[in-house]
Formats: C-alpha cells, structure tokens, sequence
C-alpha cells in the first residue's frame, strides 16, 4: 500500500475549484438519475430500495435521491456500525436519516464479525474490513427480501475503475445510480441537493476505524486521481499524452495497473466455455428484458 | 398537399416497453387516438417503437414479418391519420432489418430499412442487424418525404441523397440515448442533435421531423428532445424534457417553396460535379499502392 505518496494533497471538496471537464449541472444529472431510479425500480414491479447508509457523502447521495424518486417512507437506511467505526458516522447517517425523512434500521454488525474472527485472531484489517463489508451486503439483502425492496448501490466511478470497494460487498446491488460519477462529481451533487456540508467536507473513509482516510490509503486526492482518470479513461488519453499534460508516469502506471487488475470486479465470474451458447457470450440479452 | 397548405404533425415522445411487442401495439393505440383528438394528421413514433432499441438476442424474438398477421395490427393505427412506427422485420432470408415504416389509410406506403447501423461505443446493431441498402423518398398526401434512422443522419450524404430527391420533408425516428456531462443545461448528445437537425433543415430547405424516445434500458437514458423543424432551421415545436409526451405543430407546407425562393441552394446544387468529384475521390483512394 502507497501511503502518503507524492499525490497527497489536503483534502478538499467543496473549497477549491472543480476541474473544469468534471464539472456538472446538478438540476440536470439530479433529474436524470431520480428517473433513473424511478424506472429501473418501477419497471421491474417494486417500489421501494434498501441501503447501506455510513454517514459517507456517496450513500447520503444515493439516499437523498431515492427519496426524491421514490418518495422518503420507500427508503430504508440501513446503519451498521462495527465497534470500532468512527460515532461520528452514526450520527451523520441519522443526520440524513432526520433531513430525508426515510426509514433507518440499525444493526451492529459487532457480534458477528467478532464470532468470525475469534477463529482467526491474527487476520490483518483488509480481510476484516471486507468481512465486514460482505456482512453489511448479507443484511442488505436480507432487508430487501424482508421488504421487497431493491438494494441501490453507492459505488461511484473512482471507486469501480479503483477497484477501491469489496467484490460482493459494497459493489453488490441491483441498481446504482452514481456509477458513472467520479468522487468529485458526487460532492458537486451532494453539495447542491443539500447533503450536510459538514458530510460532503468530511475526508472519505472506510470507516473500519476511527480516523482511516480513502485517500491516505490509495496513496493520492481524488481530486488528482480523478482528472488523471477522465483523461485515460474518458478521453482515451495514450500515456506519453497523459505526460505532457504534466502527470508523473509513475503516478499513471500505477492508476493503468489498478484499473486493469481490477477489472474482475467489474465482470461476472469467467465461465469456462463448452456449448456453442455461453452464458453473457452467445446468450445475450439486456437486463431490461420485458420491461 | 391538403387543402389548406396546412399539416399538423405529432411526435410521440414515448418509452417502450424491451422486447414486449404487445405492450407496445396497445400503447401505440393510445398515443394514436390523442393525435386524433388533437387533429393530427401525420404521427411519427420513435425508432423501434414496437420494441425498444437495446434488444441484443431479443431482436430475433420481437421481429415481424412484413407478409406476416402482425402487419393487421400495425396497418389498422393508420386508419385515420398517416403513422410512422419503428419496428425490426424479418426479411424470408431471414435478415432481420431495424426498419421504419409509413403506413396510411391501412396501407404500407414506404419502409426504410436503417443503413448506418452504430457498432462502436454503447452500441452494438451490426452484431443483430443487417444493414439496409438504398436511401429513397416517397410520395404521400402532404409532399415527398424521406425516413432516415437515427445514426443515418450522422453521414451527410443520406440526407443529400433525400434532398436530391426533392423531399419536403425529411422524418428522422431515434432512440438516442444521453450522454456528455457538462454544466450544460442539456447532455452533450442534445447539443449535437439540435444542431444536426437544424443544420440539415437549413441547408436542405426541408422540413425536419426527430422524433427522438424517452425512458431507460439497462441504465442508459434516452433525452427525448423531439423537434419540428421549419426548412428556413427555425425549431417549431420541441419538448425539450425527457418525459413522454405528444409534440404537435401545424406546418404550413408553403414554407419550402419559399424558403427555396429565398434561399436557392438546391437549384445551385452542382450534382454532377458533386458525382465527378466522388467517383475521383474514391478512385484515388482505392488507388494507392498498399
């Protein structure tokens, strides 16, 4: 792990300046992703979303979206701490909670990651913090069975070209309306559908221990690693272009590694190939299908 | 031409149901018996109205055949006023074609089989679809008209060829989905269809019609957008949101005669230079050495 590499800036999402080709109009993507929501949930015969609600920018985002589209009592917040995640965090999640209107259920995923690892003392925090992030999906999809809802997932562009979340954790979901926005276009619309600032302003985290920081764990700002990505992946930038315009190459070759190795978690598991109609090869129909 | 030189045209700007024909026709009904209501007289549906664009396997399983008992159905919403619909047929070869068809008064006056099927990006039709052959124009009670679908009006020579033809009137069914963030208060993908339509409306001195669709398929957003176009590029009548909606305009069909008698650039048209300098341009460039 790169900690506190060269790319490490103070965090800022609401003080400096937008880099200007990630700029947004917030009424415009707001109004396109409350349709998104209403559509892709509506359509398919269901009426309410269940989600994991940290108290983090990306999931007070997606709630108050949800809310808008759905309307706030088909919402259900779902607020899982672990021991030692930051109180802070429960406290802004309620914050949202309060603000919007929705419901919220609280559960403490303590007792069970801790009878896990009581047979595995010596796990380090990665496989613990991705325990718990497959303990949260479980109970998501519990919620969702219990309530006939669908679970609207929170992992925005950043994250899934990073590869910065848990194959079947938190990147699990049946909808995501915020995938195609990089961390810095979710603060812009956070801030402008009245997020709490002080959530938008806070420094991303994980929140598997009181005061880890996103970005003092991948080793750069989103700021930077987001204008480096709508260039390579946007713009299709090659990387003797990406260093005139001034970026480190060891910087890109570190960001072109982490987005190809982590391209499986972006794919459905490979299937090994025997009949001439192969499932997401040959058979090929849209998720849509009939509605 | 009616009596008055008027027509009052109407876009359906409407969401299909994927792969659910049936679903589709009884919409088609409804969205029918509207422009009725409101005195239209030509209805323009989007592209593959019957059966939604992001079809992939799909196409196969919602294609009709032209010579086939669907085509009742199809031929009955036109009883009252002309209709253009977006469907997939099945040729007896057993080429399935994205099509547009116009109907009138219970008859199939013209079909235009997509020619640029878009095979790069988020689309994929070359891989379901063959491609059509021939871009014509057709007779109907209001002038000559000319169908081009959606990705047909990104190459110039379609709409030229049309215009050559003489056409008043150029009717463009899409599904377009939006794309292109900016702090814009529209997608980039509107932007670019705004100024493409207008443009040919004005270069051609035709009437525009795009009729684009609204709703989602497997994530991706279609902006809606439809506009009446007048042959000077001024936009008559657009809805501009993505929500369904019936856009009517009344065209008053004199405008092309003197928007071209103001403006006589199809009289100017040099068509056979225009021949010459292709049929060089291709020469040399299957010419070269290697």
């Amino acid at each position: 792990m790169n900690c506190g590499g060269p790319y490490m800036s103070a965090h800022a999402s609401l003080t400096e300046p937008v880099f200007p080709p990630l700029a947004i109009n917030p009424d415009l993507v707001r109004k396109i992703l409350v349709r998104f929501i209403q559509n892709e949930v509506q359509k398919v015969g269901f009426e309410r979303v269940v989600l994991g609600l940290s108290g983090g920018v990306d999931s007070s985002l997606v709630a108050t979206l949800a809310s808008q589209a759905l309307g706030p009592t088909n919402v259900l917040a779902v607020i899982m701490p672990y021991k030692t995640s930051d109180p802070k965090s429960r406290r802004d999640a309620l914050q949202v909670v309060q603000q919007l209107g929705i419901d919220q259920l609280q559960v403490d995923i303590t007792p069970q990651i801790d009878a896990y690892f009581e047979r595995f003392p010596d796990a380090d925090q990665k496989r613990r913090g991705n325990k718990m992030a497959r303990e949260r999906m479980t109970i998501l999809y519990d919620q969702s069975l219990v309530l006939r809802a669908l679970v609207i997932g929170t992992s925005n562009k950043t994250e899934l070209l990073l590869g910065y979340g848990t194959i079947y954790g938190d990147m699990a979901s049946a909808l995501n309306p915020v995938g195609d926005l990089y961390k810095t276009q979710v603060w812009q619309l956070a801030d402008a559908l009245g997020v709490p600032t002080a959530i938008v302003q806070k420094a991303p985290s994980a929140d598997l221990w009181s005061g880890q920081s996103d970005e003092t764990e991948l080793g750069f700002a989103y700021r930077m690693v987001d204008q480096l990505l709508y260039y390579l992946v946007d713009r299709r930038y090659s990387r003797e272009e990406l260093a005139r315009l001034g970026f480190e190459p060891a910087f890109v070759d570190d960001i072109i590694r982490r987005v190809r190795d982590n391209q499986y978690k972006r794919r459905l598991p490979v299937i090994a190939k025997l009949s001439s109609r192969t499932v997401d090869q040959e058979f090929r129909y849209p998720r849509d299908w009939g509605h | 031409m009616t009596a008055d030189g008027q027509l009052t045209v109407g876009l359906a700007q409407v969401d299909s149901a994927l792969g659910d024909r049936d679903r589709n026709l009884a919409r088609h009904r409804q969205w029918v018996a509207q422009a009725v209501d409101a005195g239209v007289k030509l209805l323009v549906f989007p592209e593959l109205s019957l059966t939604g664009y992001f079809l992939r396997d799909l196409v196969v399983d919602s294609a009709l055949r032209l010579d086939g008992p669907a085509m009742k159905d199809l031929l009955s919403l036109s009883g009252d006023l002309d209709v253009v619909l977006g469907a997939v047929i099945e040729e007896p070869d057993h080429r399935y074609f994205n099509a547009s068809l116009y109907l009138s008064r219970g008859e199939l006056v013209h079909v235009h089989r997509k020619v640029y099927l878009p095979t790069y990006g988020m689309f994929d039709e070359q891989r379901y679809l063959a491609s059509g052959d021939r871009f014509r124009s057709f007779k109907t009670s209001f002038g000559r008209a000319g169908i081009l679908v959606c990705e047909d009006i990104w190459h110039l020579s379609s709409a030229y060829i049309l215009s050559l033809e003489g056409v008043d009137m150029i009717i463009c069914p899409s599904a377009s989905p939006g794309r292109g963030l900016s702090t814009d208060e529209r997608l980039g993908t509107a932007e670019s269809y705004n100024l493409v339509c207008r443009t040919y409306a004005q270069f051609l001195t035709t009437f525009f019609l795009y009729c684009n669709r609204v709703g989602y398929e497997d994530g991706a957003n279609f902006w809606g957008g439809s506009m009446v176009i007048g042959p000077n590029g001024d936009i008559l009548a657009q809805e501009e949101d993505a929500d369904e909606a019936l856009v009517v305009a009344t065209l008053d069909l004199g405008d092309v005669r003197r928007e071209r008698l103001a403006n006589p650039l199809l009289r100017d048209e040099r068509v056979e230079l225009t021949i010459n300098e292709l049929r060089r341009a291709l020469h040399e460039r299957t010419r070269k050495p290697y």
